[in-house]
């Protein structure tokens, strides 16, 4: 593959070829919640909650602050420990196991086989700063997934060049910019080879300049590849442009949902209206 | 009382001689409270509730109590066991043991101040618990302490007269045997100053000089 041309800001065209061997392919699967419940000491941020993904459904989750978006995508990382119900992803029950016909809550050993599906991008990118980025890239392919160093190697800078940072692939993450960083770690997330991505707020700890860039990369990803893809945002473009699916969430429930320009353009609850009033207005 | 010179060149091979079984007791002795350190730390967050209880209490009982006394201990009162040990062995393990407990406290500060997101971005790379603490916490917890660490390392070489307690012929020993032998101290125990001033300020100099490598690698 050619080396890019890239503008700060500016994401090249994904080369249709090449993007077939970095992002992801296989079966993508489902995701449903049933009746999850999630307390942080006497706060219940879920209560019950029931929700169905599709495979490869992309799905964004919209809302106040505090409404248990996030919530969501630690509980499905295994960030964070549900109190109730039951997660499902694809088949198996992520925080359950089957034991002589019994479900009993899962081991270390199933969170760790379930968590090969999922991956996550985070507000904060979360780089290893001990480590140069092709290190970063490399850690988990070669560590987990059993690649051997040249198989990571080369997983990383078909990666790097899908995300425009060739040049970087010795930097250190704090010679990056944070929307450097942000798409190291985007390919940081997608060199395990997913099936499931999380993207947690994933631009808003941006310089806004810098959105765009990161935002323009994710929709193409979203769109060449058959991740379930689960978004937690606050811009509504980003949204629209990503999903097939939105999620309004108040207060650990949800409010509405429907296809990005329903939920967008005519929005039929009160409480949608006024959050995304909110919204536009800030 | 003059400074006799001729005196001062008779003694110092003695004294030199002195000063490296303090750098060999310190070096030696700073291995094992780097390492003896880490182990106490990793062990304390073991989910057994009973390692995590006896860590705490031998390395509090260890802190709390006088090196000294545990130079005594270890030299006098385990060979009463079958556990006899060399004096300088004594002395190497003594210091060891000690500061252990200190920089077990610097590596339990340095692992508590990695941000939370670089465990949960090890999670989200399904790491396993070694390569989340051997290539994400602990390059970055100790890299945060090294300043204390070498601290240490410079505290405990101000701590090694203590083993002329128990017999190791180290700098100080070395001057004091010279000093009673000609009935002259201000030469020898002089130089020890001297000798203690000069290793401590080159040890600060490299440790400095180890702090602003790591800092240009980041």
């Amino acid at each position: 593959m050619p080396p890019t041309e890239t503008v700060p800001g500016d994401v090249p065209e994904l080369p249709k070829k090449a993007a077939a061997a970095p992002l992801p392919a296989g079966d993508a699967p489902g995701l449903r919640f049933e009746k999850v419940v999630k307390r942080f000491g006497d706060t219940t941020v879920l209560r019950d909650l029931d929700f169905t993904v599709a495979p490869g459904e992309r799905v964004t989750l919209i809302g106040p602050s505090g409404s248990g978006k996030t919530t969501i995508l630690r509980l499905l990382m295994t960030l964070e420990r549900p109190d109730g119900g039951l997660i499902w992803v694809g088949d198996d029950t992520l925080w359950h196991r089957e034991k002589k016909g019994k479900r009993v809550p899962a081991d270390q050993k199933h969170l760790h086989e379930m968590r090969k599906q999922i991956g996550m991008v985070f507000q904060q990118f979360n780089l290893f700063p001990n480590m140069n980025v092709l290190r970063n890239l490399t850690e988990g392919p070669v560590r987990v997934l059993g690649l051997s160093r040249d198989e990571a190697v080369e997983r990383a800078r078909q990666l790097l060049d899908l995300v425009g940072l060739a040049d970087k692939i010795d930097a250190h993450p704090s010679r990056l910019s944070g929307g450097q960083q942000q798409r190291v770690a985007i390919a940081r997330a997608l060199a395990m080879r997913p099936r499931v991505l999380l993207l947690d707020e994933v631009t808003s700890a941006l310089d806004p300049e810098l959105v765009v860039g990161v935002q323009d990369l994710l929709r193409d990803i979203a769109r060449e590849s058959d991740l379930t893809l689960l978004c937690v945002t606050h811009e509504m473009n980003f949204a629209r442009d990503i999903s097939n699916r939105v999620l309004m969430f108040d207060q650990g429930r949800i409010v509405e949902e429907g296809t990005p320009e329903a939920i967008f353009d005519d929005p039929s609850e009160p409480r949608t209206r006024e959050f995304l009033r909110a919204v536009r207005a800030s | 009382m003059d400074w006799d010179w001729t005196y001062t060149g008779d003694i110092l091979p003695d004294l030199l001689d002195g000063l490296r079984l303090t750098v060999t007791a310190t070096v030696l002795g700073y291995l094992i409270a780097v390492v003896l350190g880490l182990v106490w730390t990793l062990l304390r967050r073991t989910p057994s509730r009973v390692v995590n209880g006896a860590v705490r209490w031998i390395t509090e009982f260890i802190r709390s109590t006088p090196l000294l006394v545990q130079l005594f201990f270890i030299y006098y009162v385990l060979p009463t066991w079958g556990i006899t040990l060399g004096a300088l062995t004594a002395g190497i393990i003594g210091l060891g043991l000690h500061y252990s407990t200190y920089t077990a406290e610097v590596y339990r500060g340095g692992i508590a101040d990695v941000p939370r997101g670089q465990w949960e971005a090890a999670v989200a790379l399904n790491l396993p618990r070694p390569r989340v603490w051997f290539d994400v916490i602990l390059p970055q917890a100790v890299r945060r302490v090294l300043p204390t660490l070498g601290n240490y390392l410079i505290a405990m070489f101000k701590d090694s007269p203590l083993l002329l307690a128990i017999n190791v012929t180290e700098l100080l020993a070395a001057a004091y045997k010279a000093g009673s032998h000609s009935l002259r101290f201000l030469e020898p125990i002089t130089l020890v100053g001297v000798l203690f001033v000069l290793v401590s300020v080159v040890s600060s100099i490299l440790v400095r000089l180890l702090e602003t490598r790591t800092h240009a690698t980041d």
